[in-house]
């Protein structure tokens, strides 16, 4: 079956089967920053925005993404190398393969959270769990990067 | 996971048409599940096209569409003034954010999980389902009839009271499944006890309540007999993610606590 939806603003006819994941449409398609880890529904490191909503697409059908928008780390660009910045001051980088999901779980946070605090930082980032270089250091540079308003 | 189709009706009728067709066919909530429950399905139908993902409210009643994702819920202000926002609690300790965006309250009640966070909730406020043909059945009546005829949930009613509420998950990380669940709540009618993933599913403390309900003035000694009453009246199991002695500590601490907690509520 054709499924139509945006994939970082532009809009694209993806050939899929009505049980195929957005995870695998997305990784057929060369989409490779979208990486698979688990793949059911627990790490996280799977994440993209639907409608600018981090969602875990290794369970979410491709068929439900018919006419909506989502966004790849590829799609916020700018605001993922700012994040990136912060997380290389910190030390807070190890293998990078983690780092697209929660780039966009923390672009997302900065758009939903009116100044959290680092309680509510951190229940927002409880789906992304493959975060291997340690937890601390992240949290450091995600603070500084909730406080940038630039 | 193999489908065959997926379906987006425009009605609900055709939609329970297609749900009476096949024993294969399933209608599809947010779809967080289906990757670890499902292996074949002849028709997935899709209720996406009914405008059922929205929160409203009256005078009386919190009126839930079946297709409101756990985030939404927890985001909404009339939930977040029921009851010191205890769906919102329960909904917000549920796996992570992005699970959450996706996963539907009329999935999670049609799962019939018995380490659910939200089924305590709903037994302790006054919730009803809407279903397409059933009609309105009453949450602790559905819980109670396992067995059925499948049908299409459409919406969940609460009624609005005001009242004091707790609600506490215990598990061993916030992205784990509970390992027992707690929700209390104290207003008009008196205190409402019920426990979930015991590891069974949830159940209300009743004749705990009406003991609570029939006492003067609450202290440690009758919290003492009101905790015994409870590991009386429901019953604790060992499985996976706790055993049963852990189960009944968990319980004597947070009956005390949770009541502690609403005890002050003055109607």
């Amino acid at each position: 079956m054709l499924v139509k939806f945006y994939v970082n603003n532009e809009l694209k006819n993806f050939e899929c089967e009505p049980g195929d994941f957005l995870l695998d449409t997305l990784r057929k398609n060369n989409y490779l920053s979208v990486r698979r880890g688990c793949d059911n529904t627990s790490c996280g490191v799977c994440t993209v925005l639907f409608d600018g909503k981090p969602v875990p697409s290794c369970s979410l059908l491709t068929v439900k993404a018919e006419g909506h928008r989502i966004t790849t780390v590829e799609g916020i660009q700018s605001e993922a190398e700012k994040i990136g910045i912060y997380f290389g001051d910190e030390g807070a980088d190890q293998c990078g393969f983690c780092n697209p999901s929660l780039a966009l779980t923390v672009y997302a946070m900065k758009k939903e959270l009116k100044n959290p605090t680092i309680k509510e930082v951190k229940e927002y980032l409880v789906g992304n769990l493959c975060r291997c270089t340690g937890y601390i250091a992240q949290e450091r540079a995600i603070m500084k990067y909730l406080g940038d308003k630039s | 996971m193999v489908v065959k189709e997926y379906i987006k009706p425009k009605t609900l009728n055709k939609a329970y048409e297609l749900l009476k067709q096949n024993k294969r066919n399933y209608i599809i909530g947010g779809g967080a599940w289906i990757k670890l429950t499902l292996k074949s399905v002849e028709t997935f139908i899709s209720l996406d096209d009914l405008n059922l993902n929205k929160v409203e409210e009256t005078d009386k009643e919190i009126i839930i569409g079946a297709m409101t994702t756990l985030h939404d819920i927890e985001g909404n202000e009339s939930i977040n003034n029921l009851y010191n926002g205890l769906l919102a609690k329960a909904c917000h300790s549920i796996m992570g954010m992005n699970v959450r965006n996706i996963a539907t309250i009329g999935g999670s009640i049609m799962g019939r999980l018995a380490f659910s966070d939200i089924y305590p909730v709903l037994l302790v406020l006054n919730t009803t389902l809407v279903f397409h043909n059933a009609g309105e059945i009453k949450f602790s009546d559905f819980l109670d009839n396992p067995r059925m005829e499948r049908d299409i949930l459409v919406k969940i009613k609460i009624i609005k009271e005001s009242g004091k509420g707790f609600f506490k998950k215990v598990s061993n990380t916030p992205l784990d499944f509970a390992l027992i669940n707690f929700a209390i709540t104290n207003g008009k009618s008196g205190y409402k006890i019920s426990i979930g993933s015991t590891p069974y599913i949830a159940k209300r403390a009743l004749k705990t309540e009406t003991y609570l309900n029939n006492i003067k003035t609450i202290n440690a000694e009758n919290l003492d007999k009101a905790v015994n009453i409870a590991l009386e009246e429901l019953k604790f199991s060992d499985n996976i993610r706790g055993s049963k002695a852990y189960r009944i500590e968990l319980t004597k601490a947070y009956i005390k606590r949770g009541i502690k907690q609403v005890m002050n509520y003055v109607g």
